[in-house]
């Protein structure tokens, strides 16, 4: 706790600190030129609510929000389907360890670009009936859910890994089958442990939505864009940043959260 | 109601529970090495020996918890060790208690009690509940049902996990040291609860150092050195008069603990 004058000290110390950041800024050479290129209201203003020619930044954002929904469902699923496959025992399943395992490696390494590349451009020129003709929001999902499912198979795993095996021997004393203690002892227990990794993860989804750009949608980091070129301003980009930011600012607010819920409770464990 | 008696005048024909020759190694480490015990039904044994003799890995090869080596076990005459055997349908018939508890932390303590029974058994959640409430009150935590294994005490947390082998109602009960992560003052809860069980008919093998408890509750002691029971016999007897110079020699250092 501050005291009294702890509170003083630092209320001055930030208000200081502030006044000769903002002095530095305002009297730097091109403040002004920066501040009409980047932070003009009137552009701001419009390229939120979109112009006859270029779309809304904030109607565009709704496309990120929706392929990071939709995408994250897919993730949550096919993550743990390959973190559950990867620790299959028995050398029956060695193939399926095996597929799964390339592929975290796999698509861990690739640059998230590359693939929407590989997916966005190639798979439509295959000319394949189903594949071949969906629309470029579908790829972008594809290759989000293909690239973060990796990841987050990793963090499952960690998890599933942090379970200590003797959990599992008291499981199947009783008597329940493998897959049994995984699903109803080892599951349970693992994922509540990765929910706060899980959550920085998906911040991180949130952001790379906007690299569907490349494929042509228009979501809020094109819109902006399309709004620059037109205008010669970049105040858009400066409204479509602010617009992410605040996207990503509830969720990590709640992962912080989670964290702090986690350690309180760890610290009344241990003097139970 | 008390088996008063070794194996003899317990009901049924066979031995509950036969291990027959069995070895077990880890790597070059031999453990068990070639031990053979029989367990009469509602017969009550406690395994003593030092540390590393090999008391719980007996108690995981008899649950199927490690496979042996070699020799074989028998549960009711049928052999467990074969391959092909079910070894959740064994291990249904087989309770055991950890040392550590190993309760499901996620999960209240009536939940804990009803795993088994809801998945294995296949039991109605109006059954299992019953039935854990049954066990529950039996331990002396009926008003413990909802809370969470790290709200319990040592001592409470042990007796739900003996309430929790129980409500799978196993035909045989293995007990691995279960007071030995206890503050002394919770021993004696859990090991009353043990004497009670002992007392109302069950068969059961309890590796402990507790020797007094071992003394007061067991109908037969084993004494395993290097994986092999070297002397075995009732408590009085074992307790007063061992044969063989390494019982003695542990028993000694037992009572210069003053555990005895
Ligand atoms: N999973 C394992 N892997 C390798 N070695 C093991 C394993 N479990 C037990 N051992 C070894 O087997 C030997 C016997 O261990 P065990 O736990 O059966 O002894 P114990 O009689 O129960 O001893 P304690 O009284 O300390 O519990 C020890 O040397 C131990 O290191
Ligand atoms: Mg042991």
């Amino acid at each position: 706790m501050l005291g009294g004058r702890a509170v003083l000290v630092s209320s001055a110390s930030t208000v200081v600190f502030f006044l000769v950041l903002f002095a530095a800024i305002a009297l730097a050479p091109g403040a002004s030129i920066v501040q009409e290129r980047f932070l003009d209201p009137v552009h701001l203003k419009q390229a939120f609510l979109g112009t006859q020619t270029s779309p809304s930044v904030f109607e565009a954002l709704l496309l990120n929000v929706k392929m990071f929904m939709i995408a994250e469902a897919f993730i949550l699923v096919f993550a743990l389907i390959v973190a559950i496959v990867r620790g299959i025992p028995g050398p029956v399943f060695f193939p399926f360890r095996a597929v799964a395992v390339a592929y975290t490696d796999l698509f861990r390494g690739v640059p998230l670009i590359l693939v929407l590349y590989m997916l966005g451009f190639g798979v439509p020129g295959l000319g394949l009936r189903f594949f071949s003709s969906r629309s470029d929001v579908t790829y972008g999902i594809a290759s989000l859910v293909l690239v973060y499912s990796a990841y987050v198979a990793e963090v499952y795993r960690a998890g599933i890994d942090s379970i200590h095996e003797s959990q599992i021997a008291a499981a199947r004393s009783l008597g329940l089958s493998r897959w049994q203690s995984l699903r109803f002892v080892v599951l349970p227990q693992a994922i509540r442990r990765v929910i706060p990794p899980l959550l920085n993860d998906f911040i991180g989804l949130q952001k790379d939505t906007a690299l569907v750009s490349v494929l042509g949608s228009v979501e809020a980091a094109r819109a902006a864009q399309i709004y620059a070129a037109e205008q010669f301003n970049y105040s858009s980009y400066v409204i479509a940043a602010a617009l992410f930011v605040l996207l990503t600012i509830p969720l990590a607010r709640f992962t912080d959260q989670l964290i702090a819920r986690d350690r309180r409770r760890r610290a009344a464990g241990v003097t139970v | 109601m008390m088996p008063s008696g070794p194996p003899e005048t317990a009901p049924g024909d066979g031995p509950a529970l036969r291990v027959d020759n069995v070895y077990k190694s880890f790597g070059a480490n031999r453990v068990l090495n070639g031990i053979s015990v029989q367990v009469a039904p509602l017969e009550v044994i406690c395994l003593i020996g030092a540390s590393g003799s090999g008391k719980s890995t007996l108690l995981k090869c008899i649950n199927l918890l490690e496979p042996v080596d070699s020799g074989s076990i028998f549960v009711e005459g049928h052999d467990i060790t074969t391959p092909g055997v079910d070894v959740n349908q064994v291990r249904r018939r087989i309770g055991i208690v950890f040392q550590a508890f190993n309760l499901f932390p996620h999960m209240s303590v009536l939940q804990n009690i009803t795993l088994g029974p809801r998945r294995v058994l296949q039991a109605s959640s109006s059954e299992a509940g019953g039935r854990a409430a049954e066990l529950l009150d039996r331990i002396g935590l009926s008003d413990k049902k909802d809370e969470y294994p790290d709200r319990l005490s040592g001592g409470q947390q042990q007796r739900v996990a003996i309430a929790r082998a129980l409500a799978m109602n196993p035909e045989i009960m293995l007990l691995d040291e279960i007071t030995s992560a206890l503050d002394p003052e919770l021993v004696a809860e859990v090991l009353g609860l043990v004497k009670e069980l002992a007392l109302g008919g069950m068969t059961m093998v309890i590796a402990t150092h507790e020797m007094g408890f071992a003394r007061d509750t067991a109908d037969r002691v084993c004494f395993l050195d290097e994986g092999l029971i070297i002397e075995e016999g009732r408590p009085e007897e074992m307790f007063t008069a061992p044969q063989q110079p390494r019982t003695r020699q542990f028993l000694q250092r037992i009572i210069a603990a003053g555990r005895l």
